[in-house]
């Protein structure tokens, strides 16, 4: 969930309200915000680097605000504002419009290249015309950007936005891409040129574009963007050009995304301009570029698409649960921005949904909305009269019963984890990892996590090993599942529920886990003998002491070993006692 | 029991003693170590009220093997200025003594005797004075005799520096009589045995009275671990509620069924490497209901059934793509996808109780595998309102009465709902579960019926478990890592009491 972070008193000054933490974190709660913390940059400072380099900074107070992923038209001050005062009726949604440029100029254009196409073919732009900058504001517009980076465009790699000074380059734009070698100029804030492969090995330690070089890096073409006089823009989605960087005193914003999700291209660049063109000359107003494709489509954008929905009443009503009149509900939609009416016919609302609402794809999301408009704690709580019967899972309920009379045995229920490490269900064990039919995990962060476990002994075995301070004997269990390879399934792997034990103490103890196999028997009601009942059998695994192991047959079938752990397997596990186990299948019992 | 004798002895000492006796004095005047004593007041007290006795610790000064010697020979300076004739002595010859050189040096500063270097055939070693006082013995022999107070706590610790004297602490008990008291032993049974009974002798003797503020002896049994105690609270909940259980016992899951169906866009972030486990080996599923598959792919890029869709390029690959499922919701679209397949449409309530994976970082609540508790509800007609009320019914179950609901964001449900109780000690309202109704573009893909909402919720099995048995540290719950101590000493689970 995105956070967002604003001072409290220009956010205050801004509704045209102030409010005590505890009713703006009431406010927040019903709108779906969350206010996850109250800080300042002097708090945060001293927290991350200590007091001594907070002296001096600045505490202002700040309010941390979790915003819903989907919601990008709250992740600045001034999309929280308009979201909250026309929640609160204080203002109408504005309507955002896009124009052509005044007195009959020609729009900004920029033309695709066909070298884009294999490393980032999509592109978009605008303008936003006299706006007024102030140091907030213009901190707040920087910041709108990385958070829609973050976000929406997916850290750069689907969508990532250029912002120039438009009085400093001229257009038509080119955007094209270029051998790295090939392209030369002076980065944002750095004071001399460098090629694009100087600039890459530039922010390798940069900590916060060394992020997105990957993005492009094994790329044989870069994407760039030129002006008419080929002074570059940007070098999309690493660094901006230094000299068209926008200031204080920028009049005319030129804005480009470049894309590889031309959808999430033009979500992007709605959002940047709906919330911005508030402090143009003309607010709400976005002047219009062109987007010339290769094959010579042109295309106009920003799109700021209004579309409009209609949905009934009743569907809201008997979705919610509530019983609203269909005007009412139309002012409810109203106050989240989604402007609507009733059409006369029926109980028919007329839903006009805001290019500021990506979010909104489908009738239950505007029903949604009503519902957080009338309130989710006052909707009456009832119960459904769905009349159904329960059943356990047949596999669950003898696991429940059988964990049961296991502990009445004396063992203890030990929890282990379903992931390990190669070396824990094989070498540990005295196997061989390429003999076991494990599932290996692609991009596991430490040794921890490299296989799902084939079997439950080495969790418990770690267990006791965590516990040697315990008195002994230790007697542990595990009914759980394992998972292996299996063909047969549509994922390639399936789970088999496992019945784990182990006796660890001075003296080996077979007797006793024979006498826990002999219970398991006796609670699964299944007697000794060797046809219809169970049998154990001398065999040979190397995870158990030669001689001291044997193979368990139910009905024929094997369903596992019990035996004397083999000694290595015991140090291996950093234990010093005998240890004796059993581990069995118990699906067959079913 | 300690011998009868000075049992007695001891008896007629304390009655003699207004207001009680300490052990060591009576070790002194019995002239008995005070071990014995100990082991003698231990016998007493399991007779009853005889004695009663205090157990109190005390600290003294006691020589070290060292301070015993010069007690008894005087001190290493003492013996050098002793060993040195009117004529001197060569300070190579004086250095061989046992005393030499502590002593020399000591003696040297004290000024008794002097060095004479130039000394013709080597340096050689003068009385200064003609008698000393050996001070240093002198201390040391008062302590001997249980005089320590006489010495000042300066010199008591300049001789501990010596290594001369130390500081013991020695246990002892403060005796006095008994609400019994008595200076005569009775021997007390200890046990009814099937002989008394048979004879009848029980009735001449006197029992010795059992000790209830012990503890018993514990019993010799196995225990259930306290997570798996709360898991079977939580499925009994559901039962109680005529939820029928999921099959959850496919770890590894597909990515299709984990995202795909419940309408996760291939982009979202929780797809990413940094978030879930993949698979290498198996690494693609290979069977798909191939309609479904394509219906799910139309209302990804395109849209449909009424929604506008993600508009972008939906690619098999990713699909097909294995991991380990990240939430149970994986079952849950399976199971609804079933329901769908069947010829008519039957209400269904569903929950599940089974481990999850997260690629995550990890931290004091947070392990990469957890549990999650899940209930979904499929009927025509349901609406926020039944969510809110079956959700208020479960928490009721767990003693959970005061519920509100916070508008949220999950792109598989809509409406959402993050469900928060009071908390009446932290005096606020947390976090207690995630909720929903799940989305059209999730179930009519699948083709249940228009009219059919499905309400969900979920919940982790860890985090009421932790605030339950008031654990801090997931890793003492989960795992390798647990102290089976916690898990003996563990009580039943009641969730709502």
């Amino acid at each position: 969930m995105p956070t967002v972070s604003v001072k409290r008193d220009l956010l205050f000054e801004a509704l045209g309200q102030t409010y005590t933490d505890e009713e703006f974190d009431e406010l927040c709660f019903e709108f779906g915000l969350e206010l996850d913390e109250i800080t300042s940059e002097k708090d945060i400072i001293s927290r991350e680097q200590g007091d001594e380099k907070a002296e001096g900074a600045s505490d202002v107070v700040l309010y941390k605000i979790d915003v819903p992923a989907n919601r990008y038209d709250l992740l600045c001050l001034e999309g929280l504002v308009r979201g909250l005062q026309v929640f609160k009726e204080r203002m109408d949604a504005p309507r955002y419009k896009c124009v052509s440029p005044a007195n009959g100029g020609e729009p900004q254009r920029l033309v695709i290249t066909e070298e884009t196409a294999s490393v980032r073919p999509h592109a978009v732009a605008a303008v936003l015309r006299n706006i007024t900058f102030t140091q907030e504001r213009y901190d707040s517009f920087i910041e709108l950007q990385e958070k829609l980076h973050q976000n929406v465009c997916r850290k750069r790699t689907l969508v990532a936005i250029g912002t120039h000074d438009l009085d400093t380059i001229s257009g038509p734009f080119t955007y094209t891409a270029k051998a790295p070698a090939d392209i030369r100029f002076k980065p944002l804030n750095q004071s001399k040129e460098y090629n694009a492969t100087e600039i890459m090995s530039l922010y390798k330690t940069d900590s916060h574009l060394r992020h997105y070089l990957h993005i492009i890096e094994n790329e044989p073409l870069y994407p760039i963007i030129y002006d008419s006089n080929g002074v570059v823009l940007s070098m999309p989605p690493i660094i901006n050009g230094n000299h068209s960087k926008i200031s204080l005193n920028t009049k005319n914003v030129f804005i480009e995304c470049t894309a590889t999700d031309l959808t999430k291209a033009k979500i992007t660049l709605d959002m940047i301009v709906t919330m911005f063109s508030e402090y143009c000359e003309e607010p709400f107003t976005v002047e219009a570029a062109e987007v010339v494709y290769p094959d010579g489509r042109l295309c106009v954008y920003p799109e700021l698409a209004y579309r409009t929905e209609t949905l009934s009443g009743d569907f809201v009503n008997k979705k919610v649960g509530i019983d609203e009149s269909a005007e009412s509900i139309a002012q409810l939609l109203t106050r989240m921005c989604l402007r609507s009416e009733v059409s006369g016919e029926g109980d028919h609302i007329q839903v006009e949904i805001p290019p500021t609402r990506s979010d909104v794809i489908h009738a239950c999301d505007i029903m949604e909305d009503a519902a957080i408009a009338y309130g989710f704690n006052n909707i009456v709580r009832s119960t459904p009269r769905t009349y159904t019967v329960a059943n356990q899972l047949p596999l669950n309920k003898l696991t429940e019963l059988l964990r049961q009379d296991l502990a009445a045995a004396g063992f203890t229920e030990a929890l282990t984890f379903a992931l390990c490490s190669q070396e824990d269900i094989a070498d540990r064990l005295g196997k061989n990892i390429a003999e076991i039919r494990a599932v290996h995990i692609s991009n596991p962060k430490t040794a921890e996590f490299q296989v799902a476990r084939t079997s439950l002994l080495p969790g418990l075995l770690k267990t006791v090993a965590a516990n040697r301070k315990m008195p002994l004997p230790l007697k542990l269990f595990e009914i759980s599942d394992v998972v292996l390879k299996d063909e047969t399934k549509d994922v390639g792997a399936r789970n088999n529920r496992r019945l784990c034990a182990v006796y660890y103490n001075k003296s080996p103890g077979f007797e006793v886990i024979h006498g826990l196999l002999d219970r398991v028997m006796q609670l699964l009601d299944v007697k000794p003998g060797r046809n219809q009942g169970y049998h154990i059998q001398a065999a040979e695994d190397s995870t158990f002491f030669p001689g001291r192991c044997a193979e368990i047959f139910t009905r024929g079938k094997s369903i596992g070993h019990l035996g004397v752990l083999h000694p290595d397997v015991i140090s291996r596990f950093e234990l010093t006692m005998p240890c004796s186990a059993i581990d069995i299948d118990i699906e067959p019992f079913l | 029991m300690a011998d009868t004798g000075l049992l007695e002895s001891l008896l007629r000492l304390v009655e003699k003693v207004d207001g009680g006796i300490d052990s060591q004095d009576v070790a002194v005047s019995l002239g008995v170590d005070h071990q014995a004593i100990v082991g003698a007041v231990k016998s007493l007290q399991a007779l009853g009220e005889v004695i009663s006795a205090e157990q109190k610790s005390s600290k003294h000064w006691e020589l070290t093997g060292e301070g015993c010697e010069i007690a008894e020979q005087g001190s290493h300076e003492a013996r050098v200025f002793n060993a040195i004739p009117a004529e001197g002595l060569p300070q190579n010859q004086l250095m061989k003594m046992q005393s030499g050189k502590v002593g020399f040096s000591k003696a040297m500063s004290n000024k008794w005797i002097r060095l004479d270097k130039a000394h013709e055939g080597g340096p050689r070693v003068f009385k200064t004075v003609e008698t000393i006082e050996d001070t240093v013995r002198d201390k040391l022999q008062l302590v001997q005799k249980g005089q320590s107070a006489k010495l000042e706590e300066k010199e008591k610790n300049e001789l501990k520096k010596r290594k001369l004297l130390a500081e013991v602490t020695v246990k002892s008990y403060w005796i006095t009589k008994g609400s019994s008291f008595s200076t005569t032993i009775t021997k007390q049974e200890t046990e009814l045995t099937p002989e008394m009974i048979a004879s009848g002798s029980w009735k001449e003797k006197k029992f010795k009275p059992y000790n209830f503020e012990a503890m018993g002896v514990a019993p010799d049994c196995g225990h259930l671990h306290p997570l798996m105690k709360v898991r079977t609270q939580f499925r009994q909940i559901f039962l109680e509620m005529g939820f029928t259980e999921m099959p959850t016992n496919n770890f590894i899951e597909s990515s299709f069924w984990n995202f795909d169906s419940l309408f996760q866009p291939q982009q979202h972030p929780a797809r990413d490497q940094h978030d879930t486990f993949f698979i290498s080996d198996p690494a693609l599923a290979h069977e798909f209901p191939q309609e479904y598959l394509e219906r799910v792919k139309k209302v990804h890029s395109e849209g449909g059934y009424g929604s506008q869709g993600y508009k972008y390029d939906w690619k098999i690959e990713e699909a097909q793509k294995n991991l380990l499922r990240t939430h149970t919701t994986a079952v849950s679209a399976r199971m609804l996808y079933k329901l769908a397949q069947q010829e008519k449409f039957t209400p269904v309530k569903y929950f599940s109780i089974d481990r999850v994976f997260r690629n995550e970082t990890l931290d004091a609540t947070h392990l990469a595998e957890f549990h999650q508790i899940e209930g979904v509800v499929a009927d025509y007609g349901l609406t926020l309102g039944n969510l809110m009320g079956i959700l208020h019914q479960f928490f009721t179950k767990l003693g959970i009465t005061k519920l509100r609901f916070k508008p949220a964001y999950n792109p598989y449900t809509e409406p959402s709902m993050e469900v928060f109780s009071y908390h009446e000690g932290l005096k606020k309202w947390v976090e207690v579960g995630n909720s929903g109704v799940f989305r059209p573009e999730m179930l009519l893909p699948m083709g249940l019926p228009e009219g059919v909402s499905v309400i969900a919720w979920g919940l982790s099995l860890e985090r009421p478990t932790m605030i339950k048995y008031g654990i801090n540290n997931i890793r003492e719950l989960v795992g390798h890592k647990v102290n089976l101590q916690m898990v003996y000493d563990s009580p039943i689970c009641r969730l709502d009491s």
